[in-house]
């Protein structure tokens, strides 16, 4: 240790480690906060049930029978207890198709958010950090990204690629790109001019690591509320494609072509329409109330 | 070897906007020696708080020279700038906004001694972080708190352990007090005068406060609009004030006793625009003894008695 | 007893707060009387109940959170309390106007400011708009600003000018009492000089009762007749300006005022009060001062200290069961 300096260490002591006084974790107390919201925790336990569905969905249900296996002569029935919602045109139990649907609609929703995610906060925190030209021009171009209608992007792309699951999460995820690069550059913005990155400067920390180190963390937040709410809109949009025929092809049970197939029933059973929208419905409710629920939990001014 | 830890020449601090140039800080001078402190005392606009951080660097200045410790640093590379860190440091006004509100106390006073790799083993560093939290008076027990969970004095506590933990020799506290009630500002006064006496510190103290930075000051220098109108020992200049604008300032302090008071200078108006200055003197406008030299060319600082400068032309 | 001269008069004034289930204890028994034309200092560190009992006069502490579990408040005679929502409307800005700390953000940025001191005249003093924005330039000469003024906007001024608009605004109906919430505390000290100036001058010509809430004791020294100090929601000294100055009897007190670096004698040492306010939602069962005091007794910590005449004035402090009792502060100067 350089003793050259001014401010002399005190003489040997014995001094205990920091492990006696625990971190509280901040995780915790947004947790705590989290749980107050009866919204949001209905939310999150259907999103969690949602998932659990999605990954034991091939050990409870067999594919090869109960899904796609066509039954003629057991068709169009109505909610029985042998098929709990029901049968579709081609005789295939409806429930179990939706059950088995949560797995492409869940994974076409956060794939498609992640991909949205990597690329939207690199640009966005570029963007927010140096301003200046490189900020006009990322914000310009996302500015005419943007104002092409979702639809119409995924159209062009899957049109371009061919329809099949991946091309529809990739489609959906470069859609909500623009979002993500906004919310991380308003977010980089206020947390660039804060006191403590002036003194991060002052201690001499590269900008750099100024950057890992104390803006993205702190900007964190609304990227984590925007991801839960973007997740709702990116199941939406991938329905929307299946349901125009672009998206995962038949006979998958996804439930956006589960609606577009039974739409020539809908005078004679409507209820092949209703439960694949209801599911649909659910799942985005479910994940905008999550959302909500996250943005006041996360939000450091709703102190005491 | 010079006894003198800064000494500024001509700095000059100028901000481009779309109305015209900000003359921020307009060409000051002055100089502290090792183990004293300067206060510095103006209104809000009147460029104080842009010194302070010009001359550490963390805006570069326009023009002008910082010699830290005989070494002219205005003009250096960031990163030869980065070897001078340890040196000179800085306490934040707001404690609040000068935390990161995402680490802990250990993290946020043991940062720069491992940006800096000062210490390289993690007992050590731990040790160095109670070490620097005891000297400042806070409690073994917080060290894994976040700062929203802390009070006011015990933020601006950690900012002090921060500014310390690389063993500087010149500090600028910006306002250290600023934000603090009344009783704790007087904890935080007296816990930077004691480790200035225990470890030779030289402090630039900036202030709008003058019962504070008397207090507290060896020297003083009054800003009015990025420029120094007044500079003396703290005695002098309180018992002795000769600027207009100083005798408005000291008359402007209430006084916390009963009794008749003396007739106040109040003064007229309002402060006047930094950007594009006239050449005239800027605080004509406001000033009860204005003639007409004053409205054609701006004052310089001239010594009218050992170690008293004075920006007036009617002195 | 129907005391005419009396503008308002606070009984065991109580106010907490029930946030995420714990209950913070704001105010915890204030009493005061008001004289008209008297100014009262409010003094007190941050969170000392100081804000909480100027909007609880006014009834505008918000509800929820805030409940008002004791008390009555009579103003010019009439509870407070028991006013109707119309009541109210009628009497806040004619009888009793407040003004707040931050300039900034008590202005309407969208209307002029000449519209905002109209609106309670038109409101309160049923003027037309023509005769109103008339009323409106008078004020605004009177607070020192040009009347041609009166048709800018709030961004046009700078945080000393805005304050004086707003404080034309607080008397532009003439208010029997006005309160003053830190009013200075945002402003460049040489603009504190000319507000509080501005403020002695008004009261003067209008004879508004006036409390004046703020921490520091050059501003209580400038403007107030009489002074109440706060700690912890409750008053614990309170006489007139010469009787708390001169003959500080709480150990608070005199600690606020070793704490205040003196201007006339640099050398002289800062005796800062150790510790911190206690949490509010933990109030200790004796003395709330008491951990910080270095007066302590046993039994200050064991039950509330009564207030008390001693000497000239009230006080809230059990040391002085004992008759022998002094603290160390005496006739505004430190002595052992």
């Amino acid at each position: 240790m350089s003793t050259a300096n001014s401010v002399k260490p005190k003489e040997q002591k014995k001094y205990s480690a920091s492990k006696r006084y625990q971190k509280r974790s901040q995780g915790a107390e947004i947790w705590r906060r989290l749980k107050k919201n009866k919204g949001a925790m209905v939310g999150l336990g259907i999103v969690a049930m949602l998932a659990f569905i999605a990954l034991f969905a091939d050990i409870i249900i067999d594919f090869e029978t109960d899904v796609i296996g066509q039954n003629i002569s057991q068709r169009m029935q109505l909610p029985s207890r042998d098929h709990l919602l029901g049968t579709d045109e081609v005789g295939r139990d409806v429930f179990f198709r939706l059950l088995y649907g949560t797995r492409f609609s869940l994974s076409v929703g956060i794939v498609a958010v992640i991909i949205a995610l990597v690329i939207g906060v690199v640009f966005g925190a570029i963007a927010g950090y140096f301003g200046g030209a490189i900020e006009e021009i990322i914000m310009r171009a996302t500015d005419i990204f943007a104002s092409v209608p979702h639809i119409l992007m995924g159209i062009v792309i899957v049109a371009a690629l061919g329809a099949s699951t991946l091309n529809l999460m990739i489609a959906v995820g470069i859609s909500s790109v623009p979002q993500f690069i906004r919310i991380t550059r308003a977010a980089v913005l206020t947390v660039r001019h804060a006191e403590y990155v002036e003194a991060s400067r002052a201690i001499g920390l590269r900008e750099a690591s100024i950057i890992f180190v104390h803006i993205i963390p702190n900007c964190l937040s609304p990227i984590i509320v925007q991801t839960t709410l973007r997740v709702a809109s990116a199941i939406i949009s991938a329905s929307a494609l299946s349901f125009l025929g672009l998206g995962v092809p038949q006979p998958s049970p996804e439930w956006g072509s589960m609606l577009s197939s039974g739409r020539q029933f809908i005078r004679t059973n409507s209820l092949l329409t209703f439960f694949p929208g209801l599911a649909i419905m659910i799942t985005v409710l479910a994940l905008n109330l999550l959302g909500d629920g996250l943005r006041d939990a996360l939000d450091p001014k709703l102190r005491r | 070897m010079s006894n003198k830890a800064l000494e500024v020449h001509n700095l000059k601090k100028y901000f481009k906007t779309p109305r015209g140039m900000l003359h921020a800080v307009d060409d000051i001078s002055f100089s502290i020696e090792k183990g004293r402190t300067l206060g510095i005392v103006g209104e809000s606009g009147c460029g104080k708080s842009t010194t302070g951080r010009v001359i550490l660097r963390l805006l570069d200045p326009t023009n002008g020279e910082i010699i830290f410790e005989g070494r002219d640093i205005s003009k250096i590379s960031q990163r030869e700038l980065r070897k001078l860190r340890a040196e000179m440091q800085i306490i934040f006004q707001d404690p609040f906004s000068s935390l990161d509100p995402r680490k802990t106390i250990n993290q946020i006073i043991s940062e720069p001694i491992i940006v800096n790799k000062i210490i390289k083993s993690k007992k050590a560093i731990e040790e160095r972080v109670l070490e620097l939290m005891e000297t400042v008076g806070l409690a073994e027990r917080l060290i894994n708190t976040y700062p929203h969970e802390l009070d006011g004095g015990r933020r601006q506590r950690i900012g002090i352990a921060r500014a310390l933990a690389m063993n500087p020799k010149f500090i600028v506290c910006d306002e250290p007090v600023s934000a603090l009630d009344v009783s704790i500002q007087a904890q935080i006064l007296n816990l930077l005068q004691r480790l200035q006496k225990q470890y030779g510190l030289t402090y630039m103290f900036i202030t709008h406060d003058l019962a504070v930075v008397n207090y507290f000051s060896d020297d003083i220098a009054v800003m009015y609009l990025g420029q120094i109108v007044e500079k003396a020992p703290a005695e002098d200049l309180f018992e002795n004030p000769v600027h207009p604008y100083t005798k408005a300032l000291l008359s402007a302090i209430p006084i916390p006793e009963t009794g008749k008071k003396p007739k106040r200078f109040l003064l007229k108006g309002e402060i006047s625009s930094p950007i594009n200055p006239k050449n005239e003197c800027r605080f004509s406008k406001r000033c009860s003894f204005v003639v007409e030299k004053c409205k054609n060319s701006c004052p310089g600082l001239r010594e009218i008695k050992p170690e008293h400068f004075v920006a007036c032309h009617l002195v | 007893m129907e005391n005419k001269n009396i503008i308002l008069d606070i009984q065991d004034l109580e106010v907490r707060f029930e946030v995420d289930g714990e209950i913070i204890r704001a105010v915890n028994g204030v009493s005061l009387t008001l004289e008209k034309g008297k100014t009262l200092g409010l003094v007190g560190e941050t969170g000392a109940g100081k804000t909480t009992t100027a909007l609880a006069v006014m009834h505008l502490v918000p509800d929820p959170p805030g409940i008002i579990s004791n008390g009555n408040i009579l103003l010019n005679g009439k509870d407070v309390m028991g006013m109707s929502k119309a009541e109210l409307e009628k009497i806040r800005g004619k009888e009793v106007s407040m003004i707040f700390q931050d300039p900034m953000t008590s202005l309407n940025p969208v209307f002029t400011i000449g519209e905002q001191i109209a609106e309670s005249l038109e409101i309160h003093e049923q003027l037309s708009r023509t005769d109103a924005m008339k009323k409106a330039k008078e004020m605004l000469e009177l607070v020192g600003i040009p009347g041609s003024r009166a048709s800018d906007y709030p961004h046009q001024f700078s945080g000393g000018m805005k304050q004086r608009v707003v404080i034309a605004i607080a008397l532009a109906c003439n208010p029997q009492l006005l309160i003053a919430d830190e009013p200075t505390t945002a402003l460049d000290v040489t603009i504190q000089a000319q507000v509080l100036e501005l403020m002695k001058e008004l009261k003067e010509k209008y004879g508004t009762a006036m409390i004046m809430i703020t921490h520091d004791l050059g501003i209580v020294a400038e403007v107030c007749d009489e002074v109440a100090v706060m700690y912890a929601g409750r008053i614990i000294e309170k006489g007139t300006l010469d009787q708390v100055f001169n003959n500080t009897l709480h150990p608070y007190t005199e600690g606020l005022f070793n704490s205040l670096p003196n201007i006339k004698d640099r050398k002289s040492e800062l005796l800062p009060i150790p510790g911190l306010m206690p949490d509010p939602v933990n109030l200790p069962v004796g003395c709330a001062f008491e951990p910080r005091c270095s007066y302590a007794r046993a039994e200050c910590s064991l039950r509330q200290p009564e207030s008390r005449m001693v000497s000239d004035h009230m006080v809230c402090c059990s040391a002085y069961d004992h008759p022998d009792f002094h603290i160390k502060r005496k006739g505004g100067k430190y002595v052992e």
